[in-house]
């Protein structure tokens, strides 16, 4: 017999992760409005993040039932070489970004070039969840639930013109608080044919696991292609461009005998340093057979027919 | 004045401390392990760690006989084959991960792996050279391989230690700056053994003839030619 026990903590006792997290926020407002008396009073602002989640999300289409990587595991093993270049660099600097205020500045070949603040961007469209596989060019992969809604909202928004073809994506770089030393060119530097970023798997994504995207995992906004190789779901991103040619990305930059603009998940295609025809799937003991674009292969293969892929990797 | 030299009870302490020492990160990576303490992917922590140490435990090797020119404790060459052997010990785990964690025995990825990916291939290489210098390390191996014999095999030291280099330098994707602090002390151990020749060599030079009939003292090794 199963007997069903309630939590220790009811979960209304559990103060919001917003609260905790902006309890210093609270307290240093608490300070100043104290020191400048009642005459600020109207003037302070509302603590900014306990209104600001994550918009209630429905089931998108798409989801795969593979079991979710971990959390912990999700937020502490990044590649963000702006943050570091270590797999943990990134949680342990990323609290510096700023991601309030944040615009999406939307510009190149579209009708209606504009800049989006992230509070707009947050309701353009219907929230949806996403139970995607991300696959690293590193041969590592997880399972993660994103928050978004497909790219291609954004672009309708803008009208893009019958000349774009591609679409450039820029990240955020500040100096101030990010890695100096140019390990890659900074600003990263994205980007996707135009067919690409309209196809409905390609999401604008705000959040995971149910909550606003943590910074290290490119908050307040990033892409998320989920059958191409990580490097091409550019994170914290500031410009969106619409554009004729193809754009120059970063690690093609870095090593263009390596990367392709493409960089589809192919077992086939090897790269020069790392065996693609298995995967790492983070938390499991033994490697796993790659699948062919990442298992996305019905949704997105007519992209590239007459295409090789040998050739365009 | 001569530095002190320990006395063999004090070696002994000595060696065993330093042991002890070389043995501490080991004992460090399987606690986190078994802590399940190595973060979200573990196999690659320990591959990262493994092949460091191998690197750091073969510079420090190397380190050995410069240090003794400059200090003139010259005892420190008691302890030299230990820490050769901790090299050694150091890319066995590197290589074993790799074979059996990482991979899984899978003998077509990991023959692909050694032919297609130079850096793969170097740090083969570096590891394959290794086995005549561990398996040369005891004293009866050097006594039947002959000093000289022995020292020109061990020699080749100095290659391991630069392929490893060239492996870590070519498996990095965009940062060098780790390998390359790397490759700057590895200039710095061979750069200091080519100064000393050097200067054994104008010492050589500058010395006067032996008187004929005069054996010479000690074993001379000559590095200027008759």
């Amino acid at each position: 017999m199963l007997i069903r026990r309630p939590a220790d903590i009811a979960p209304s006792e559990i103060t919001a992760r917003e609260l905790f997290e902006g309890r210093r926020e609270f307290i240093r407002r608490a300070g100043l409005g104290l020191a400048a008396g009642a005459a600020l009073w109207h003037g302070l602002p509302a603590p900014a993040r306990a209104a600001d989640a994550l918009p209630r999300t429905v089931p998108g289409p798409f989801s795969i039932g593979e079991p979710l990587t971990k959390l912990e595991s999700a937020i502490s093993y990044n590649n963000f070489y702006e943050f570091g270049v270590t797999k943990s660099g990134p949680e342990r600097n990323a609290h510096r970004m700023q991601v309030r205020p944040w615009t999406l500045r939307v510009e190149g070949l579209v009708c209606k070039p504009r800049e989006f603040g992230i509070e707009e961007l947050l309701k353009l469209a219907p929230m949806e969840e996403r139970i995607y596989r991300l696959r690293c060019v590193e041969a590592w992969s997880m399972v993660i639930p994103w928050a978004g809604y497909p790219l291609a909202a954004l672009l309708k928004a803008v009208e893009p013109l019958g000349s774009a073809k591609y679409v450039e994506f820029v990240t955020h770089y500040d100096p101030a608080i990010m890695n100096t030393r140019q390990v890659i060119e900074w600003p990263y530097h994205e980007g996707l044919r135009l067919d690409e970023a309209l196809h409905p798997l390609t999401l604008l994504t705000f959040g995971m696991y149910g909550e606003l995207l943590p910074n290290q995992n490119g908050a307040p906004v990033r892409i998320v292609v989920p059958w191409k190789y990580g490097f091409k779901s550019a994170k914290s991103i500031v410009t969106l461009r619409l554009l004729e040619e193809q754009p120059a990305t970063a690690w093609i930059k870095q090593a263009p005998q390596e990367y392709g603009f493409y960089a589809n998940v192919n077992p086939e295609v090897s790269h020069p340093r790392w065996n693609q025809a298995t995967e790492r799937r983070i938390g499991e003991q033994r490697r796993r057979p790659t699948l062919m674009f990442n298992g996305y292969a019905e949704q997105v293969a007519q992209l590239y027919q007459g295409m090789d892929l040998h050739k365009h990797y | 004045m001569n530095p002190p030299t320990p006395s063999p009870v004090q070696l002994a302490a000595i060696k065993t401390a330093v042991f002890l020492l070389c043995l501490l990160p080991a004992v460090l990576l399987a606690r986190g392990w078994f802590a399940n303490a190595l973060g979200a992917n573990p196999v690659e922590a320990v591959q990262h760690a493994t092949g460091s140490w191998a690197l750091n435990m073969l510079l420090i090797s190397l380190a050995v006989t410069p240090l003794r020119r400059l200090t003139g404790l010259h005892w420190l060459i008691r302890l030299r084959r230990m820490l050769g052997l901790f090299a050694f010990a150091w890319a066995c785990a590197h290589l074993l991960n790799w074979i059996w964690l990482d991979l899984w025995f899978d003998w077509r990825a990991i023959g692909a792996d050694i032919l297609d990916r130079p850096y793969v291939s170097v740090g083969f290489a570096a590891f394959v050279l290794m086995l005549p210098l561990a398996a040369t390390s005891t004293q009866s191996a050097m006594r039947r391989l002959g000093g000289r014999r022995w020292q020109a095999l061990h020699r080749s030291a100095y290659v391991v230690a630069i392929l490893g280099v060239a492996h870590f330098w070519w498996l990095v994707k965009a940062d060098v700056l780790e390998p390359l602090l790397y490759a700057l002390a590895l200039a710095a151990l061979l750069g200091a053994r080519m100064w000393q020749r050097e200067l054994e060599r104008r010492r050589q030079l500058a010395a006067p003839p032996p008187l004929p009939g005069t054996p010479p003292k000690g074993r001379v090794i000559r590095i200027v030619p008759k």
